[in-house]
Order: C-alpha cells, then sequence, then structure tokens
C-alpha cells in the first residue's frame, strides 16, 4: 500500500485551471495540461460561469452595448412612467398641443412635435418601451419553446422529433413576414404583450432547430451514457445533463433572435399590421412620418436611430456572449 | 535529388557520422493565453541523424508534440519561437512562407496519430498522392500517378492501381496509415516526423506499421523523430531515446542505456509504471493471489451471457451483427478480462451487459435476471446493482457538475439518503479513490486525466455495486496515471468484492489484474478461460499473434519478440511489413527505373 500511496499523491494533490492553448477548455475536452509559468492564483478556481462572466466582461463591445441599453431602458420606463405610474416626464404621448416653432427641436420639446403637436420625445419614449416589451416578451417565449420542442425531439428522436420538427419546417417555409402579418393582426387586439406572444411563435423555429441539433449530439455524449446507465430518468436527463451543456447555445441565439424580433416588429408596424394608434411603436412612428422626412427629417432620425442602437446593442450582446462560451469560435483576436 | 536510390548497407546505420538531418538547439517553445504566458519547451537541444530513429517520449502535456511542430513550422499563431531548428541545412526561423511550403514535404514530412483525419475524406487516396507530388514539382500526370502507385506498393498495399481510385473510409486503419507513410515518403524527405503514428491503431496493425517504419529507416535512410508516449513502441523502434518532463529533456541516450539503466528519477517512475505483459499479478500492488479465486458455483453469477447476439440496424441493409453467439459468465467477486481488437465488439458486448443495447437473441442474466424479462421498475432497482466505468474521463463526466455532484448523482437518482447522507459518502468515496475532499466542489475541467478518472470510478462505486463493467477504464490515461489507477483500482476490488467485467485491448493490463480473460475476435469467442492459460500458453492462433504482436518496454527481449514473431508469420505462411523497394520487387523494376 505505502508504494501506492506514494504515487497517489504525486499525481492527486495539485488543482489549478487546466488552461489549454486556446485558453481553458470548456467544453470538457482535453487539456494539454502544460503548465501555466505565472498562474493568476494557486488556490482561486474558476467554474465554467465564472469562466464565461470573466470572458464576458472583458468583450468591450458587449460592455458598451450593455450600457447603452441599460441607459435606454432605464430612461425609456422612468421618463413616461408605465401604465398608471407617472414618470418625470410631464407631457403625454397621447396628448397634441399647440406645435412651437414649426415642430422644431426645442428645450420645451427636445425631440420636437409632430404634425399635431403631440411631444415627440415622449412618443418615442413610448415606442422604445414597447420595442424593450417586444424583447423581453419574444426572448422568454421563443427561448422557452424552442428549447422545450428542440430538447424534445433531438431527445426522444423517433416520431415525436419527426411531428414536433416538421411543424417547425412548416413555420419556416411560410415567409416569416406574412406569417407574423396575419398573426400580428389577431394578436394587436390584446396589445403588446400579445403581440409579443405572437412573434415568440413565429421566432421561436430558429432557436428549436439550434437547440435539436446540439441536444441531438450531446445525447451520444458519454455523460449521458453513464447517467443512463445508473438509472437516470429521461427528465432528469435532460434537465441535468443535457440543457446545462447546451446553454451557450441558448443564450446565443436567444439573444440574436431577440434583435431579429425588434426588428421584425418594427417592420410590422412600419407596414400597418402591429402596433395599432393611438398606441405608437418606433416603426410605426417612422411609418406615419416618413413623408415628412425632407420638411421635419427629426420625427424620422429619432425613432431610426434608437431602433438601431436597441438592435445594435443586442446584436453586440448575442456577440460577446457567443465568444465568452465558446472562446474557440472567437475571430476577433488570434 | 528526387529519385529513390536506395542506399543500403553498412555505413547507413545509426553509427554513421554524417551531419544530422534534423536539430534542435536550446528551443523554446511559449503560448500567449488568457491565462498566462504557458511555456511549453523550456530551450531543450536534440539531434537526429540520417538513418536514425530518436525516440522523444514523454506523457501528455511534456511538449513532445510541440517540439515535432516547430520542425514543420506548424504551430497556431499564439506561440513564439526561440533557438534554432534546423533541417538538413535549412534553418526553419529564418524561411518564409513560400519557402516553409517548399521545405514541407521535401526535406520533412509527418506522419499523423490518426489516419483518418490525416488523409481528407472527400479526395481519392490517388488525388491526395499525387497532389504532393505535383506540388514539389516532382512529376505530373501520368507519371505522377505511376510513381503513386510505385510508392503504395512500397509501403505493402495490395492491387495498388485499384487503390488509387478509392477513398480513405474504404481501406482499413492499418492501409490507411501506410498510405499516410506513403505521402510522408513520396517527395524523399531526410526526416520523418511520426507524431504518434501508432497510438490510433491495434496491435497487430501497430507491430506491422512499426515494421514498415523500421524498414525505411534501414532502405532510404530517413532520420525518424519519432513522438510516443508508448514505451513497447520505443524499445521496438528506437536507437536513442530523449525523455521529455514539463518542456525539458531529463535524460537522452541509447534505448538500451534509457531503458535498461535509466538514470534520472522521473525516466525510473515512468518505466516502473509500465505493466509488463507475462510479469502477471503482482505489478503495482496488485493481489498476486487471483490465480487461487475460489470458484463459487453455488451462487447465480453476477453476469451471465448466452449465445449473445447483437445487431445495428442499417437502413436498407441486413443488420450488422456486432456480437455473434457469444457465451461467458462473470462469477461474484472476479475479474474477468475481456480482449480484443478494435471492432471485436467488446464495447458492444459491455454496454449490452449495461442494458444500454438489446440483445437481438440470446440472454442477459444478472444475479439470475434475465435482462430481457423485466419491467423498467425492476430494471431501475437491478441498475443500482451495476457501476460503470468508460474509457475517456474527460467524456464521461458531466462538464458542467460539480464534482461531489457528480458522484452523488446516483444516491439522488435511485433516492437514497438525504443530502448531509449523500455528502458524508462522497467523502468516503474520495477518500477511498485517494482525491483530496477539496475535490467535491471542482469541475471536471480543473482536474487531470487521472483525477477525472478516480472521480469516475468513486462514481461508479457510490451505491456498493456488485458488478462493475469497466469499458478500457485505463486507455486514455498516461502510463504513471494508469498505474495510480490500476494499484487503486484492484485495492478497491479487494475491498468491496465487487464483480467486474474489464474490457481492453491492452493484453498487459488483463494480465496484471484478471482472474479470468476472454479473447474476441470479429464479436466471436476465440478462446476464454484462466488468465494464466490464455494469456501464457496460447491455444489458438489469434491469440498467438496478439500476444506476439504487443511490445514490452525492453529493447533485448521486444528484439527477441519481434523475432519470434516474425517467425510466427512465416509459420503461418504470411510476410511481415516492409517497404518493398523496386530491388525486392524483380517483377516491377522497370516502372521504377523510368521516372525521373
Amino acid at each position: 500500500m505505502s508504494k501506492q500511496d506514494k504515487r497517489a499523491t504525486g499525481d492527486g494533490e495539485s488543482f489549478e485551471v487546466i488552461p489549454t492553448m486556446y485558453g481553458a477548455d470548456i467544453e470538457g475536452g482535453k487539456p494539454t495540461g502544460i503548465e501555466v509559468e505565472s498562474p493568476i492564483d494557486d488556490d482561486k478556481s474558476y467554474s465554467q460561469g465564472q469562466l464565461v462572466r470573466r470572458r464576458f466582461f472583458r468583450h468591450k463591445g458587449a460592455m458598451a452595448a450593455l450600457v447603452v441599453l441599460v441607459l435606454i431602458t432605464i430612461v425609456a420606463f422612468t421618463s413616461i412612467g408605465i401604465g398608471p405610474i407617472p414618470g418625470w416626464w410631464d407631457k403625454d404621448f397621447r396628448l397634441a398641443g399647440d406645435a412651437i416653432n414649426g415642430g422644431r427641436p426645442s428645450w420645451e420639446h427636445p425631440f420636437g412635435q409632430d404634425t399635431v403637436g403631440k411631444d415627440y420625445f415622449a412618443l418615442v419614449m413610448r415606442g422604445t418601451q414597447q420595442s424593450i416589451i417586444i424583447a423581453l416578451g419574444v426572448g422568454l417565449i421563443s427561448t422557452f419553446l424552442g428549447t422545450l420542442i428542440g430538447a424534445l425531439a433531438g431527445y426522444y428522436r423517433g416520431w415525436i422529433e419527426a411531428v414536433l420538427m416538421r411543424m417547425t419546417d412548416l413555420f419556416i417555409v411560410i415567409p416569416l413576414l406574412v406569417l407574423a402579418a396575419v398573426l400580428g393582426r389577431i394578436a394587436s387586439g390584446w396589445g403588446i404583450w400579445g403581440l409579443a406572444l405572437m412573434l415568440g411563435l413565429v421566432t421561436r423555429t430558429g432557436l428549436a432547430r439550434l437547440v435539436r441539433g446540439e441536444v441531438l449530439s450531446l445525447r451520444e455524449r458519454e455523460f449521458v451514457t453513464a447517467a443512463r446507465a445508473v438509472g437516470t430518468g429521461s427528465a432528469r436527463i435532460i434537465t441535468k445533463h443535457i440543457l446545462p451543456n447546451a446553454i451557450g447555445v441558448i443564450i446565443v441565439s436567444a439573444t440574436l433572435a431577440i434583435a431579429a424580433a425588434i426588428l421584425l416588429e418594427t417592420s410590422l408596424s412600419f407596414l400597418g399590421f402591429g402596433v395599432q394608434p393611438p398606441d405608437t411603436s418606433l416603426g410605426l412612428l417612422i411609418s406615419q412620418y416618413q413623408t415628412a422626412f425632407t420638411t421635419r427629417p427629426w420625427l424620422f432620425w429619432w425613432p431610426g436611430l434608437l431602433i438601431l442602437a436597441i438592435a445594435l446593442s443586442v446584436n453586440f450582446l448575442g456577440d460577446g456572449l457567443r465568444d465568452a462560451f465558446d472562446p474557440r469560435q472567437n475571430r476577433n483576436k488570434d | 535529388m528526387t529519385t529513390l536510390d536506395i542506399p543500403t548497407g553498412p555505413g547507413y546505420g545509426p553509427e554513421s557520422t554524417s551531419p544530422s538531418v534534423l536539430s534542435f538547439e536550446d528551443l523554446h517553445v511559449r503560448f500567449g493565453t488568457e491565462f498566462g504566458t504557458v511555456h511549453a519547451v523550456k530551450g531543450i537541444s536534440l539531434d537526429v541523424a540520417p538513418g536514425e530513429v530518436v525516440a522523444l517520449v514523454g506523457e501528455s502535456g511534456s511538449g513532445k508534440s510541440v517540439t515535432s511542430m516547430t520542425a514543420l513550422g506548424l504551430l497556431p499563431k499564439n506561440a513564439r519561437v526561440s533557438g534554432t531548428v534546423r533541417v538538413g541545412d535549412l534553418e526553419v526561423g529564418g524561411l518564409d512562407a513560400r519557402g516553409l511550403r517548399r521545405m514541407r514535404g521535401n526535406d520533412v514530412a509527418m506522419v499523423f496519430q490518426e489516419p483518418m483525419t490525416a488523409l481528407n475524406p472527400v479526395l481519392t487516396i490517388g488525388v491526395q498522392l499525387t497532389e504532393a507530388l505535383e506540388l514539389h514539382g516532382i512529376a505530373y500526370g501520368k507519371q505522377a500517378d505511376a510513381r503513386a502507385v510505385e510508392l503504395l506498393r512500397m509501403v505493402g498495399i495490395p492491387e495498388p492501381e485499384r487503390r488509387l481510385k478509392q477513398y480513405p473510409h474504404e481501406l482499413s486503419g492499418g492501409q490507411r496509415q501506410r498510405v499516410v507513410i506513403a505521402l510522408a515518403i513520396s517527395c524523399d524527405p531526410k526526416v520523418i516526423v511520426a507524431d504518434e503514428p501508432t497510438t490510433a491503431l491495434d496491435v497487430t496493425v501497430q507491430a506491422d506499421i512499426l515494421d514498415l517504419l523500421r524498414s525505411l529507416k534501414d532502405k532510404l535512410n530517413t532520420g525518424i523523430l519519432l513522438i510516443t508516449h508508448n514505451m513497447g513502441v520505443v524499445a521496438d523502434m528506437a536507437d536513442r531515446v530523449a525523455v521529455m518532463l514539463k518542456g525539458d529533456i531529463v535524460e537522452t541516450g541509447t534505448a538500451d542505456q534509457v531503458l535498461n539503466h535509466p538514470q534520472h528519477e522521473y525516466t525510473k517512475r515512468l518505466l516502473a509504471s509500465v505493466p509488463h505483459l507475462g510479469a502477471g499479478p503482482g505489478q503495482f500492488g496488485s493481489s498476486t493471489e487471483i490465480d487461487h479465486v475460489a470458484d463459487v458455483v453455488a451462487e447465480a453469477p453476477a453476469l451471465d451471457l448466452r449465445n449473445l447476439v447483437i445487431e445495428y440496424q442499417r437502413l436498407g441493409k441486413t443488420p450488422f451483427r456486432a456480437v455473434d453467439d457469444v457465451s461467458f459468465h462473470v462469477g461474484q467477486g472476479e475479474i474477468v478480462g475481456l480482449v480484443g481488437e478494435s471492432g471485436s465488439g467488446k464495447s458492444t458486448i459491455g454496454r449490452c451487459a449495461l442494458g444500454l443495447i438489446p440483445a437481438a437473441s440470446g440472454s442477459v442474466s444478472i444475479f439470475g435476471n434475465d435482462f430481457g424479462a423485466m419491467t423498467k421498475r425492476q430494471l431501475k432497482d437491478l441498475r443500482k446493482r451495476i457501476g460503470v466505468v468508460f474509457q475517456d474521463p474527460a467524456a464521461s463526466l458531466n462538464p458542467r457538475m460539480p464534482v461531489g455532484d457528480c458522484i452523488a448523482e446516483p444516491l439522488v437518482v435511485h433516492e437514497v439518503g438525504d443530502s448531509a447522507s449523500r455528502q458524508q459518502r462522497v467523502y468516503e468515496l474520495l477518500d477511498a479513490v485517494e482525491l483530496p475532499r477539496g475535490a467535491f466542489n471542482r469541475y471536471p475541467h480543473e482536474l487531470s486525466g487521472g483525477q477525472r478518472q478516480r472521480v469516475s470510478i468513486a462514481r461508479a462505486l457510490t451505491l456498493d455495486p456488485e458488478l462493475l463493467v469497466a469499458d478500457e477504464p485505463t486507455s486514455a490515461l498516461d502510463v504513471s496515471v494508469q498505474a495510480s489507477v490500476l494499484a487503486m483500482f484492484t485495492a478497491l476490488q479487494e475491498r468491496y468484492k465487487f464483480a467486474c467485467l474489464f474490457v481492453s485491448h491492452d493484453l498487459a493490463v488483463i494480465d496484471l489484474l484478471a482472474h479470468r480473460v476472454v479473447v474476441l475476435q470479429n464479436g466471436e469467442v476465440v478462446e476464454q478461460g484462466l488468465r494464466s492459460e490464455v494469456l501464457h500458453n496460447p491455444r489458438e492462433e489469434y491469440t498467438r499473434r496478439l500476444l506476439a504482436a504487443a511490445p514490452v518496454p525492453e529493447p533485448g527481449e521486444q528484439r527477441r519478440r519481434r523475432e519470434a514473431r516474425h517467425a510466427l508469420l512465416a509459420e503461418l505462411g504470411e510476410h511481415y511489413a516492409e517497404l518493398q523497394t523496386p530491388g525486392d520487387l524483380p517483377g516491377t523494376a522497370s516502372t521504377g527505373t523510368g521516372r525521373r
């Protein structure tokens, strides 16, 4: 036994993050095990989550996007208030007034006024609120549905997969805009949340396919076989063993789906199928004032810039998350 | 100089005094990672003379592959190389991309570990062979085809004309590796870097490929830098050996010096941990009592396979029969070694014994209960009594689950105990597999390969199983780690007395711990019986071949074994693999003289 113990201690005691040539390997592949010359902290250990967070917080683009998005959200919701709760901006987006100085931006109306004298700042803020609600709703609904469908189809295969994926394919072959327009018309009576639900339903397809692909590869991994050999049930295998390993794919594609949904809502409202007046949204604002572009350009620029800022920020966040979850895909450095 | 005028005879052996074809001088390689700089190679110097095989030995992470890559200038962009690397009279560091391209193939060529991934699956063998010839301006068109045929014939591939039109997947693993070798010698390089050339191959194929490589250095006078972790391969091939540890060369010398009279502490430890085929039990503190196991017939055997047939369904084709009419049993408290080459169905049997694959016919009973005739509930209860260890601990542990949760998982699944008692059990198991209790909250990627395999073993033992299925549990590990894991494994087996089906391709490992051995070939049992009979007095031809092909880490003994193997092959009416030069093939010599 003593001989044995000696060997065991030689192998058994040192714990440190084993970095590979590409950085620490979070996919659980074999590390090269080459020792770091100057380890940062010997007794510090990084969990997968900490590693991801570390990389995410170092991604400058994503951090800038996060700041922009948080600022826009705070301003949009505090300025005109939510529902019955009033905000710090004293003008209502529904009330028309006298157009001062032809509705040009002024101290009184920083974003100017529209053709009937409504305060344009309040209108744009309302539109931004709608976009953020859409983002949130679509993010939750399409992520939940997509993950559920993808996981079930990928794990069980057979007829369950056939039914779920053919339904998904059906949604994919119908042009997204047409589908969303029809569903959006139906849902517009239920307000913005109804629209978010519908958009979530139509944007879940991409996520479902991606998650299914990931699950298909994960279910063949040995740790799943090991779990099955122990007698673990299917539900536990999916929730405990497979989905945590697919979280990278899920988060990243959810972010990108959100960006797409914001643009989709904008296009729908622009076409008149989305949010209906007297309520408003960024797309609707642009559509209403597209003819005023030459005479009152601010009516176009403010909502346009905000759409751009929100969509870009969300995309940058998705980019940063992808790099954080999968450092090997990183094409920025290297 | 592109012809293959083969200089043979004396004067071209390792004792040749001609200048080295490959030399490293004070080589340093550093990698920039997000965790700081990794100093992978720390100032090593090494020479390879023409016609000499220098083996670079070390465990994973010792920097041996990185060293070999510098010879071809093939390191990733985050690597910084200092020192000089010379190939012939070229200095690799001073070459631009164009110069590097010209050097690769012409002066230095590479034989990779995994021939399936080293060959492009969508191109035919012929295209891949002629590509190198045409790129380096050696031969074009028809001439290149003729040369490709000749190269394939040289490495001993039958019907080379037909092979040119085939794709890599149509060849067997050994033939693919021969194609990779043909590619490597196609431009007549001065030196070949062989990075673990036989690690992915079966032992009998490995022996053939080693024979081929050996004839390469004799007949073409090529220098070979052989990267390997297998001491048996070193003993079989190497003229000189350099042992690497954490980026440093700790010992160099002739094969005999290093393997038989090691000076450095690490080399001694490394050699001591290589299981020796033929030495039998007693290595690494395993019990020497295993031959005297009481054959308990009274109880139901832990695992009983009767006329087992396993088939894989194929779409639109007849099912593939992976296991055909296999019968054997594993008694309680007994270790049965299941040996065979890849594709012999040994892992399939292991999975079937776990109830993961259904049997097409025949029966699998565990403690007298037939798998086929059980409800889901009974199956789950039965699974409590079976543990499993897989080959690759990196793959068989959930990367998102801390070690403690991983080991406790079977308890949670079978609803045993509460969280406090589970934690207590995990601590006990961590002690049993000699891991510190601090490992409880670590993630698998933070552990080394050996530590991870200890975790898998601990997980397998969580529910005190009466039967353990171990599918190549040490194949993915370094030798020194394998030794400690095997020692721990045998100690645990003595303590817990579980029955074990031990699947392995490594005869030496089976030799040191199994009570009985079952030899499989192509899904059928070739031979089974007590370890001492099967492995020391084999009756069947296949077992003899298998045993003869396994290399041992002692140059003298390995030479005798090699000659004995060649004698065995001659007795069976076969030739051992060697480079077929035009001189050896009088009938085809004319095709050889026509080229440039």
